[in-house]
This record gives structure tokens, C-alpha cells and sequence, in this order.
């Protein structure tokens, strides 16, 4: 029996999207906080079309963060139940299968709102994209797993700390900075169209690689610490 | 030269501490393979820590743990089955859904063992309720199967039998008993000893964090430590 990592990988992918779609509790929560957040935000500021292509930006992935921030916690607060998580760990099947599909899971989560949420900030925010929307998508592709891969790790990190809730924000938001100062420029240039977004892709790129290479090996300490 | 098989459970000076709470004391003792072992004793005197340790879930302070050979847990683990005592199952997932999955954690792509040890519990595989609508026992019942999913060489189950009618508790008894007979090690924590008996080869009896008897009858040791049973 040897026991294949990217059958694992899929097999808890698989698992943990059967699990979303009988309960829903990751979408609807991750929905409601994001749309809470456009409305309130539209309101508060009432911008013309012009100011909206340069606050845009840092409201979209505001929103988006906290928005993630609900379903990281989910994510793993599922395998708590009924101590699934021990399954796990007395298996021979490898931690980094189990991060992995993990961040798989939170990247669609987490894209699919952003795909569902966008058509609203265009609406309420009035805007229209001046750069090219192919490095617009590309970007939104590099800063939600930026978020994702960080989250997913410091979710389990926080696993078994009292108010873990609380943990998470605060263990991620300050590593993130790198990644969201990018993201928000980046999706600025390319909303205004008056700067190449290609150093902030790149710098996403580079994130990505080093807390992706990063998460992968020092997982199975977390896992397997008391 | 010494011809003695070793044992499947070697433990030396294990103890565990919880802050200043030391839930198990320099533990030493052997266990043989293909016996059935059932460890007994109060709240609180150590005997889910002491499957958790040689589960793998839980370090030791101090002391060793040899199992089937192997003082490396990741190496043993392919050849242990553990129960707990939450179901360690998706409640959102059917009986099978859950099987499959945890089979491929084992690297195991025959379905037909799911099936099968499902049907071991007494069980249908073809029920596709999800596991959070299952009664106590079934959920029980299904977390055994889990357990021997692996077809382990060494089982550890922690209170197999709570929550479960006793026809159902018999019959665990007795598939307990004919994997022992298959040659497997077994160990059992229950407050229910009396299920046991005649079955178990051996009971351990502990009591603030050490092993304070081993009798070959329960009611050997009933007396003087009743409170606990």
C-alpha cells in the first residue's frame, strides 16, 4: 500500500467540496460579510468614476480579505469536529497533501465570491477597467492565493489556541502586507490604466513561491504539534 | 540467546505531563503480539493518554514507546487501527463516503474493502444517510470500521463500547475476538469490563498514571478496585 500524494490531495479536495455544497456554510458566510462590506463602503463614500478607479482597489481586497478570513476559519474548524483531524495524523498519507488540497479548496471558495462580488463593485462603485483585464484577472488569481496559502497555514497554527478567531487575523494580516500592498497597487494601475502593473505581478509571483515552498515544508510540524 | 518473540507493545519509563498534571508515570510494560489486551480504571487514570501515546497523538514527556518494532510512530502507523472516542467520522458524509476517503489516506483503492468492512460492523454500505443522522452505536459501530480499515496488525480502541445496546457490544466482542484470533494485537480501554470477560487474555488495570495490576480475570482485581468498575 503505497499511499500517492495527488490521489490524497484529490481525494480531500473532493471531500472538502462535498462537504461545502451539502452544508454552505463557507459561501453564504463569506457572501454576506463581502456584500456588508461593499454597501456600507458605497454609502460611506459615494465616489465619482474617477476617484472610484483609484480607492477601488484597497476596498475590493479589503473585502475580500476579511471575507477570506470567514472561510480560513472554517476550513479547519470542520476537521475539529468529532476529532476528525486525528484521522489524519495517524495516517501515513503526507501533511503536505492534506495543506495542499486545503489551499486548493480556499482558493475556489474565495474565487468564486470574487467572481460573484465583482459585477457588484462595478455597479456600485461605477467602474470601468483602463488597463488590460487579462493582467487584472492574472493578478486576482496571484493575490487570492497569496492570501489563501498564508491563511490556510496560520489557520491551522491558531487551530488550538482558545479564540482562534481572533488568532488568525492577527497572525496573517501582518505577513500579508507585502502581498496586499501589491495587490491593491497593482489593481489600481491597471483600473486607471496609467501604470504597468508587471513589478506588482511579479512581486506577487515571487510571494507566492517563497510562503507556498515555505508552507509545504514546516506543515507537518503543525500538524502533528500539541 | 533469547528466542522470546518481541513484543508488539514495548513501553519504558513512559510518562506524560499535562503542566503539573502527570497523566501517565513511568509506564513500563510489555504487551505480546495476538493478544487481546483491556485496559481498565477510573476517570482519570490514564488510559486514553496511553492509547493517544501509542496512537502517535500525543508525545511522550519521557520514556519510549516501541510498536511492532518500531520506535518511529510514521513507520508503525500503516499498521495501527485506532478508535477514539469521538467518531473521528464527517458527519456531513455517508458511511461510505467517509470509508473511501479514509481508505485513501491508507493508500488503499479497492472499494470493495469499504464495503466490506462496513458490512463487518453490521452495517449497510448502501445507506446513504449522512453520519450525523446515525444513532450513538451506529456511529460507534461505524468508527470501528474506520479502525479496521487498514486490516491493521495492531488495533487500539478507546471505549468501544459505550453508547452501544449490548447485542451490538456482543457483537464487537466477537469480532474483536476472531481478529485477535487472525493474530492481532489488540487493546481496549472500557469502564464496561464484564463484556471482556472470558475474551480478553489479559486486564491492565490502572490508576493515577500507572499500571497498578495485570490479572487474567477482571474479577480477579474487582474487589479491590469495585469503584472503578
Amino acid at each position: 500500500m503505497s499511499v500517492d500524494f495527488i490521489r490524497v490531495c484529490r481525494a480531500t479536495l473532493t471531500k472538502d467540496l462535498r462537504l461545502e455544497w451539502r452544508s454552505r456554510d463557507v459561501i453564504n458566510a463569506m457572501l454576506f460579510f463581502a456584500l456588508l462590506v461593499v454597501v456600507i463602503f458605497s454609502f460611506s463614500f459615494d465616489p465619482t468614476a474617477e476617484e472610484s478607479r483609484h480607492i477601488a482597489g484597497g476596498l475590493i481586497w479589503v473585502a475580500f480579505l476579511f471575507a477570506a478570513v470567514v472561510a480560513l476559519n472554517q476550513t479547519w474548524a470542520r476537521e475539529l469536529r468529532n476529532d476528525v483531524l486525528d484521522a489524519y495524523r495517524i495516517s501515513p498519507a503526507p501533511a503536505n497533501a492534506l495543506f495542499l488540497a486545503k489551499a486548493i479548496g480556499n482558493f475556489l471558495f474565495v474565487s468564486i465570491l470574487e467572481l460573484l462580488m465583482t459585477p457588484l463593485f462595478v455597479v456600485f462603485y461605477n467602474l470601468r477597467v483602463l488597463g488590460s483585464a487579462s493582467s487584472l484577472a492574472l493578478l486576482a488569481a496571484l493575490g487570492t492565493w497569496a492570501l489563501v496559502v498564508n491563511g490556510t497555514f496560520f489557520a491551522a497554527i491558531s487551530l488550538r489556541t482558545r479564540s482562534r478567531e481572533i488568532m488568525l487575523p492577527l497572525l496573517l494580516f501582518p505577513i500579508s502586507i507585502p502581498a496586499i500592498i501589491a495587490m491593491v497597487n497593482g489593481t489600481t494601475a491597471i483600473l486607471t490604466g496609467e501604470d504597468s502593473a508587471r513589478f506588482w505581478l511579479v512581486l506577487l509571483g515571487a510571494y507566492d513561491v517563497v510562503f507556498t515552498t515555505g508552507s509545504m515544508l514546516l506543515f507537518e510540524t503543525v500538524l502533528h504539534a500539541e | 540467546m533469547n528466542d522470546s518473540p518481541e513484543p508488539a507493545i514495548l513501553l519504558r519509563g513512559l510518562s506524560k505531563q499535562f503542566g503539573k498534571f502527570a497523566a501517565l508515570r513511568r509506564v513500563t510494560a510489555e504487551f505480546s503480539a495476538g493478544r487481546l489486551y483491556c485496559i481498565l480504571g477510573g476517570n482519570g487514570a490514564g488510559k486514553t493518554t496511553l492509547l493517544r501515546t501509542l496512537a502517535g497523538l500525543s508525545r511522550p514527556t519521557r520514556g519510549t514507546v516501541s510498536l511492532l518494532g518500531e520506535t518511529d510512530f510514521r513507520a508503525a502507523s500503516p499498521k495501527i487501527g485506532y478508535m477514539a472516542h469521538p467518531s473521528l467520522l464527517y458527519d456531513e458524509l455517508s458511511g461510505m463516503e467517509n470509508l473511501r476517503y479514509f481508505a485513501c489516506l491508507y493508500g488503499i483503492a479497492d472499494e470493495a474493502r469499504c464495503s466490506d468492512a462496513i458490512r463487518a460492523v453490521a452495517l449497510d454500505p448502501t445507506l446513504t444517510r449522512a453520519v450525523g443522522q446515525y444513532s450513538q452505536g451506529m456511529r460507534q459501530r461505524l468508527s470501528l470500521a474506520r479502525a479496521f480499515l487498514n486490516r491493521p496488525e495492531m488495533l487500539l480502541l478507546d471505549e468501544p463500547f459505550s453508547n452501544v445496546d449490548l447485542t451490538s457490544a456482543q457483537a464487537m466482542v466477537r469480532l474483536l475476538c476472531d481478529s485477535r484470533d487472525a493474530g492481532k494485537t489488540i487493546v481496549v480501554t472500557t469502564h464496561q469490563a464484564a463484556l471482556l470477560d472470558g475474551s480478553a487474555d489479559e486486564f491492565v488495570w490502572m490508576d493515577a498514571g500507572a499500571i497498578v495490576n495485570r490479572t487474567k480475570d477482571w474479577k480477579l482485581s474487582a474487589g479491590s478496585a469495585s469503584e472503578l468498575i
